[in-house]
């Protein structure tokens, strides 16, 4: 991006700073991830009132992501492999903003699981959670980097999480069937798994502007024509 | 970009920008990730930071990398912190994020781990709730043979009081030798830094301890090897033996019935190695990593039908280490296990 001149330097500061409130998005999504997970484990009530009000945060710099990327282009005109940046950061605020809302809907359901204790598939969310967590880390840290290899290999982690999700609903559904009394408690998990299994996909789509900001390509469908084969 | 900076880095050098005075080979040799900031743009980020934050770091916005919202507000220059950070160079790890500030807008971010202070946090906790939960089982067990007896006292039921104060016995027993094993590992512990002073002739050693377990149960099993005529080392002659013993009597319990259990001592390149070879159905690779952590069975269910605490080879292993030794178990599944110790030798006086 090699810019001269007034005009060059004003923008680059500019996109820099629309990176930098793309990557503190970025930063809170990772952090209600975590929060919610943690808050379901400990049957923390407080923590995931927290989650959820966190999530205003991630909403308002969505919306200022979006002010700034209309003003950039109002005024820049910027072309090439700039304008593909701005386009980047516009969509990845929407994502990011949508995994906030996935974590939040996990924070909110915790009140609901009170009686879950004994729930055995229980115990898996923390590692599905931390398998998710790992895939935005990882997208956003190829974001910070902009190196289009490592965007590429966030792809195929969904396979992990996609497994957890298809194990998790397996387990989940033979726990409904033995106790119709847990079916409320179950469904919750359920819908929990679900939200992290989307926020997965979220990361991919993260990734897959990353890899197109950086290329000026859009990721190949083979990564993932492959991937739908295996987990089908 | 940077006003106050030059100053700090000497002036730039005109081919690479870099800086040219000692100041970066000096942040380099900081083992600490450390960046310096002017604003949120990083300026410079030493070996340390690159390696952790990727080099890329080096050249943009510092907020890019630097996403936990807890760091927000440091980052903003609004405080110095410190703050704890997670998810930095892998998900498990810990950080602490601390900023001072140069001069003006210009400031310097250092990063701790707190990892391994955390992990050893853990382990502490994982080992009171293992403890505990080892120790209330042959409770649970007495207390409930206890009860069943006093309603089964009358003559007649001589047979099943037997029986049961049998394993009431074996109970306490096991429960005894968990608490002699946690404490004995507590005293190895406590002096591990200690090397010992004594020179302990390791070959009359093995045959004192050999001796011992041959008058135990199941100890006809035992065979030594020819000793070396003489095998000094430097170390405590009492937990020397103790390795022996839990080396030995894991051999008698974990190898097949009526097979050998062989003992060797060897002396090679300097070193006395103590080789115990069993007959067994071995242990799989999976396994063996694991084989010296405090309560870890391979095969929860045989270990203490034989009696085991689960400890017998992490005091090994604390002994050995702080002989300066070397612990080795090879294992190959349905042939059997050996487990070789090795110490450095004293030279002959």
């Amino acid at each position: 991006m090699a810019t001269s001149g007034d005009m060059g330097g004003a923008f680059e500061g500019e996109l820099g700073e629309l990176r930098a409130l793309v990557a503190e998005m970025g930063g809170l999504a990772e952090a209600a991830i975590d929060g919610a997970i943690a808050a379901l484990t400990r049957r923390d009530l407080e923590g995931a009132a927290r989650v959820v009000e966190e999530d205003r945060r991630l909403d308002a710099l969505e919306a200022e992501v979006e002010a700034r990327v209309v003003r950039l282009i109002a005024l820049r005109a910027p072309v090439d492999d700039n304008l593909r940046e701005v386009l980047a950061a516009l969509k990845m605020a929407g994502v990011l903003e949508r995994i906030g809302d996935y974590a939040k809907n996990i924070a909110k359901r915790v009140p609901l699981l009170s009686d879950a204790r004994g729930i055995g598939p229980l115990s898996v969310l923390p590692a599905m959670a931390r398998a998710t967590a790992e895939m935005v880390r990882a997208a956003l840290d190829a974001y910070a980097a902009r190196d289009a290899a490592a965007a590429e290999q966030v792809t195929a982690q969904d396979r992990v999480v996609d497994d957890f999700y298809n194990s998790l609903f397996r387990a989940l559904l033979t726990y409904m069937m033995e106790n119709p009394h847990n079916i409320s408690a179950s469904t919750h998990l359920l819908f929990i798994a679900k939200n992290l299994e989307r926020i997965g996909d979220h990361a991919t789509n993260i990734a897959e502007m990353v890899f197109y900001a950086a290329t000026g390509a859009p990721l190949g469908e083979r990564v993932r024509g492959i991937d739908a084969l295996v987990g089908a | 970009m940077a006003r106050g900076l030059p100053r700090l880095f000497g002036p730039r050098r005109r081919d690479d920008g870099g800086p040219r005075d000692l100041l970066g080979p000096l942040m380099d040799a900081i083992p600490d990730p450390l960046l310096v900031v002017d604003g949120t743009a990083v300026h410079h980020a030493n070996a340390a930071a690159r390696a952790l934050l990727g080099a890329h770091v080096a050249e943009q916005d510092i907020r890019l990398t630097l996403r936990h919202p807890a760091a927000a507000a440091l980052l903003a220059g609004r405080e110095d912190g410190p703050v704890e950070l997670t998810g930095l160079g892998g998900a498990e790890r810990q950080w602490r994020l601390h900023a001072a500030t140069l001069d003006g807008s210009c400031r310097l971010l250092h990063l701790t781990d707190l990892s391994a202070q955390r992990a050893a946090e853990r382990m502490r906790v994982d080992f009171v709730a293992n403890a505990s939960h080892e120790l209330r089982t042959p409770l649970a067990t007495l207390i409930g043979f206890i009860e069943t007896l006093e309603e089964a006292n009358r003559p007649a039921d001589a047979a099943v009081r037997a029986r049961f104060l049998k394993i009431m016995d074996g109970e306490a027993r096991r429960m005894q030798r968990l608490i002699d094993d946690l404490m004995s590992l507590s005293r190895i512990e406590a002096d591990r830094y200690a090397t010992p002073r004594e020179r302990v002739d390791l070959a009359q050693l093995v045959r004192v301890a050999v001796a011992d377990l041959r008058a135990g149960p199941e100890g006809a099993r035992v065979v030594l090897a020819d000793l070396p005529p003489a095998a000094a080392v430097q170390g405590d002659a009492g937990q020397l033996a103790q390795v022996v013993h839990n080396v030995v009597g894991n051999a008698l319990k974990y190898g097949r019935a009526g097979t050998p259990v062989t003992v060797m001592l060897e002396e090679e390149a300097g070193r006395l190695r103590l080789r115990v070879t069993d007959e067994g159905d071995g242990i799989a690779p999976e396994h063996l990593p694991r084989l010296t952590e405090r309560f870890y069975r391979a095969d929860p269910g045989r270990s203490r039908a034989v009696g085991g605490t689960g400890l017998g080879l992490a005091i090994v292993k604390h002994i050995v280490e702080r002989h300066r030794g070397q612990l080795e178990i090879g294992s190959e599944v349905g042939r059997g296990t050996t487990v070789s110790v090795s110490f450095p030798a004293l030279p002959v006086s």
